[in-house]
């Protein structure tokens, strides 16, 4: 279990890079296997989609990053038909990771709370 | 900086575009062709003032020539012979040796800018007794397959530097490998293979060769006779069959005792190596353990 009465962000009380790597592989295989999200990563690049994955994650998990409403827009403007849903889906998968973790549902629900706050951005709306 | 002297007309030899196959190398006369054109290149060659220009941007004044015969080792064609429909098995021996890494891919010049990147499917050892070997996919007016068909013993070539990732470390020898390679993509994989077993990797190692059509599983159905008794798994996925080469890695991954600990080598068309790659991943495998060579078709010239 990963102690919810430690102060520092959920980030570092993982474990930092090495854990938010380990976690990024594991979320990132759900997206994958996600037969609705799946084929938004037709032909992309395995090993870039996961760095981008490791920052949306280190973002939603408090932690240093460089996560902007910008990048957001840009990488998901070209996406055909995404809406709420595929939205709800990730954030899904994400709270999903992080309970095989051991993490405690308020910090997933609070790491919930920081992804959906840029759902306008990655809606483009 | 490839995409800029394109704009102006200048048209280089490359085929990746990704700073894997080496074809775009030049040599800094003067000025700084900058970092990002250094990335991934030998440290010696960095050091003589080569770049890539595919992955170059420079911010200064440059001054830069094609690489030059310091780096493009002279060699002859010593033997040739068909392997199957299309595919042509050719040795080439050079003046000096060539130092590579069992499954590295080198630059073949046949002079007059024509270059074309292909693997080594042989190991040092034998390259050093028979010349460095290289399965060639034969294509219709191929301006290098189609000459080498056709190249007589002693024909004179070039050999760039050996690079790419995509060889065997030691450590972990008990780990499953799994080496998955369509078409030629098989060559480099037999000497990865031999590789590993030759620096006692005691793991299972399975090999999976992908083609169309029956007819191009240019090795055969079953273990080649070079790798008989090293106690390496063969299996041949033939598309007109209905077996999928990405589908036949994650059931040879899921057969492991342990799937996690497997390290994997895929070589071959893009399409190929993204859907087996993206297959063992979702079998469990990390992306780390995935070692990769695409094979970019020559960009036309």
């Amino acid at each position: 279990m990963v102690m919810t009465s430690d102060p520092r962000p959920l980030y570092d009380r993982l474990g930092g890079k090495p854990a938010v790597d380990a976690a990024t592989e594991i979320f990132y295989r759900k997206v994958l296997a996600d037969p609705v999200l799946s084929p938004y990563f037709d032909g992309v690049d395995m090993e870039r989609q996961v760095a981008k994955q490791a920052a949306f994650l280190t973002m939603a998990l408090g932690g240093p990053n460089h996560y902007t409403g910008k990048d957001l827009r840009a990488a998901h403007a070209h996406l055909p038909g995404i809406g709420d849903e595929h939205v709800d889906m990730v954030i899904g998968h994400l709270a999903q990771t992080l309970r095989e973790l051991g993490v405690a549902e308020p910090d997933i629900k609070a790491a919930g709370a920081v992804a959906t706050s840029v759902r306008d951005e990655v809606l483009g709306r | 900086m490839l995409a800029g002297l394109a704009r102006q007309g200048v048209e280089l030899p490359s085929a990746c575009q990704a700073g894997a196959c080496h074809t775009c190398l030049l040599r800094a006369e003067s000025g700084d062709p900058g970092e990002d054109g250094r990335r991934g290149l030998k440290p010696t060659l960095a050091a003589s003032g080569y770049f890539l220009a595919c992955q170059a941007r420079p911010v200064t004044d440059l001054r830069a020539a094609v690489a030059g015969p310091d780096v493009i080792t002279p060699a002859r064609v010593e033997r040739r012979w068909w392997l199957g429909p299309r595919v042509l098995a050719v040795r080439v021996r050079p003046r000096q040796p060539v130092e590579f890494r069992p499954g590295q891919h080198v630059t073949l010049h046949r002079g007059n800018g024509i270059i074309r990147v292909y693997s080594i499917a042989n190991r040092p050892g034998q390259a050093r007794r028979d010349g460095l070997e290289f399965h060639v996919r034969v294509y219709p007016g191929g301006q290098m397959s189609e000459w080498l068909a056709g190249a007589a013993p002693g024909t004179g070539v070039g050999l760039g530097v050996p690079a790419g990732h995509c060889f065997y470390l030691p450590g972990q020898p008990a780990a499953p490998l799994l080496l998955a390679g369509t078409g030629t993509g098989i060559a480099p994989l037999l000497a990865i293979a031999a590789d590993a077993r030759a620096a006692g990797h005691r793991g299972p190692v399975t090999l999976l060769h992908g083609a169309a059509e029956p007819a191009r599983l240019y090795l055969g159905e079953h273990t080649p006779p070079g790798l008989a008794g090293a106690g390496i798994r063969w299996r041949a996925c033939v598309q007109s069959r209905g077996e999928d080469i990405a589908e036949a890695a994650a059931d040879e991954l899921a057969a492991q005792p342990d799937p996690a600990a497997a390290r994997a080598y895929l070589c071959g068309g893009r399409g190929s190596v993204t859907r087996t790659k993206r297959a063992l991943f979702l079998g469990g495998m990390s992306l780390a353990s995935i070692n990769a060579d695409e094979f970019a078709p020559a960009a036309a010239s």
